[in-house]
């Protein structure tokens, strides 16, 4: 029987940084509609991961390939790459001087209509769409600004680089509805977070250590992983999160 | 006049406008009782029609060609006034001065075609004075159809005035056939709460020589401003970009974004002078697409806009 073709295909890609090796090696893929959590400490490279992925400047492998929809799109350029269909949230959303946050949210589709994707991040439309998406916006504002913008667009894969982080404890329920948002549109999700109950929203997860995939299976298998100091890539030491 | 010297005129006017479709021009414009149009060949007014709102009074002078525009007060064009000017011999001279005007809340769109398809040793210049009322709205577009031989010496010079809640939108583009030698000089002061937005767009090749000088003067509070460019140069062609932006009032923005290319053994200079005299005023520059906000610009690609369109939304923003 022929295998079902993952959406998103990460073979064995490394990429180093002056001497430094920051991902080495590794493979992941992702299904269609699947929201898959990354789990991992600073500086194992999640983010670093996340921007080969989207092919920010400079961040190509040096080994390996990523593909998408069965095609290799390493040589594919960041814009490129969006059109496909594979877009990202930063962890610490820019902000734009001048530009309003309908503006924001209807740039590459001027018929949409932006109230519907304020309301999926739990923002009052009217008190948003002529806000500005500037540093007028607080951390938390601008960051689900940035995922109802993700959202408008209808991506087929969204990278969300900790959308959790910055937001106050209650919205974390939030947050997690507005990461089922996404896979109820037929988008899958690359979740990348170092919080458990986030994590345990996903249907996959995955530990990062240093730069390697230390651990794939069930969120719930994946936390207790990431609790056991079992990780073959360190030994224990480095990949475990230290946080009461 | 004679049979004759009509007969010259219209043999003209047809070969300026078989040109001015080839640069891009719509002939059948000139057919259309609706739109105001003046078109020139050297120093000769060949055809010129005004449109309700709208006054021209064009005349060949013993040195040139000398027109006054003025759109009346909230009049607002429907259709765009079409500008024709060219020298359509290997040498000549064309002298033009304009006069324009918009009143109070007017409203007019210009688009000129400067056609030099056979230049050798051709003197293209423009002095233009134009005033633009509280309320009202210009803008020009002016296009150059060069031929292949680069002896053509352009010298668009401007001074504009914008008005309180004015706006002035003024485009060159010099992009078919040799430059020659252009030397682009505009000065314009914006009033309050008003906007200025210069964009000009040249391709250099062989010896050609590109200087562009444009001033805007943020005069009035929350006034803004912009000024474009983009030149490729190559060859041993030579560009000198200045964009100087005065901020001189509270809330003033102004932004001065300068792109070239440089290719081969051409030669090419950017001089951004930014001068804020208001510490609520801001001017930024940019020198090169890669240094825009390198966040920023990955920001909007990954929302799927290319980088010239994810830069052209970064810096309106700031102009907003």
């Amino acid at each position: 029987m022929k295998e079902k073709m993952a959406l998103l295909d990460i073979k064995n890609i490394s990429y180093q940084a002056s001497a430094a090796k920051i991902i080495d090696d590794l493979s992941l893929s992702i299904e269609a509609s699947e929201i898959h959590a990354l789990l991992g400490t600073n500086g194992t490279g999640k983010s670093t991961l996340a921007y080969l992925i989207i092919g920010c400047d400079g961040y190509r492998p040096s080994s390996g390939t990523i593909v998408f929809e069965g095609h290799d799109i390493n040589d594919r350029r960041l814009y490129e790459r969006a059109q496909l269909g594979i877009t990202m949230a930063w962890q610490e959303p820019v902000r734009f001087e001048g530009i309003s946050v309908v503006q924001y949210l209807t740039l590459r589709n001027k018929e949409l209509n932006p109230a519907h994707y304020l309301e999926m991040v739990g923002l009052q439309p009217d008190l948003y769409r002529e806000r500005m998406v500037d540093a007028s916006l607080s951390g938390g504002e601008r960051k689900r600004i940035e995922l109802a913008s993700i959202l408008a667009l209808h991506p087929k894969i969204a990278i969300l680089d900790e959308p959790d982080s910055g937001i106050d404890m209650l919205s974390t329920q939030d947050i997690i509805n507005v990461i089922n948002t996404f896979k109820q549109n037929g988008a899958s999700v690359l979740l990348i977070t170092h919080r458990e109950e986030i994590a345990m929203s996903a249907d996959r997860a995955s530990q990062i250590c240093n730069g390697r995939i230390a651990c794939s299976g069930t969120p719930e298998q994946v936390v207790a992983f990431y609790k056991s100091r079992n990780c073959l890539v360190c030994g224990g030491g480095e990949c475990v999160d230290e946080r009461p | 006049m004679s049979v004759a010297a009509g007969s010259v005129l219209m043999n003209a006017l047809e070969q300026l406008m078989q040109a001015y479709g080839v640069a891009g021009g719509d002939r059948a414009v000139l057919a259309d009782s609706g739109t105001a149009h003046l078109v020139a060949d050297g120093h000769q007014i060949l055809s010129s029609r005004g449109v309700k709102g709208l006054e021209v009074e064009a005349r060949a002078t013993p040195d040139g060609i000398s027109a006054k525009v003025r759109v009346l007060e909230n009049v607002r064009l429907e259709n765009p006034v079409h500008l024709c000017f060219g020298v359509l011999h290997k040498k000549g001279t064309q002298n033009i001065r304009m006069d324009v005007k918009l009143e109070k809340n007017a409203c007019a769109s210009f688009i000129a075609h400067c056609i030099f398809p056979n230049a050798e040793q051709v003197v293209h210049i423009m002095d233009a004075v134009v005033e633009i009322g509280e309320g009202a709205e210009m803008r020009y577009t002016e296009t150059h159809f060069h031929g292949i031989y680069g002896g053509t010496y352009v010298r668009p010079k401007a001074v504009v005035t914008v008005g309180r809640n004015g706006v002035y939108v003024g485009d060159f583009e010099l992009i078919t056939g040799r430059v020659g030698r252009l030397e682009i000089d505009y000065v314009v002061e914006t009033g309050e709460n008003a906007v200025t937005e210069l964009t000009a767009r040249v391709f250099g090749h062989g010896d050609d020589a590109v200087n562009i000088k444009e001033k805007v003067v943020l005069a009035g509070e929350h006034s803004r401003g912009l000024i474009k460019t983009r030149v490729v140069v190559e060859d041993e062609a030579s560009a000198e970009i200045t964009g100087i932006t005065e901020g001189n009032a509270a809330g003033a923005r102004g932004h001065v974004d300068c792109v070239e290319v440089v290719k081969d053994n051409a030669v090419a200079s950017a001089i951004p002078i930014v001068r804020v005299n208001n510490p609520l005023a801001k001017v930024t520059h940019e020198a090169a697409i890669g240094s825009v906000d390198k966040r920023q610009l990955e920001t909007l690609m990954a929302h799927g806009l290319t980088p010239a369109e994810a830069v052209d939304v970064i810096v309106r923003g700031i102009l907003r």
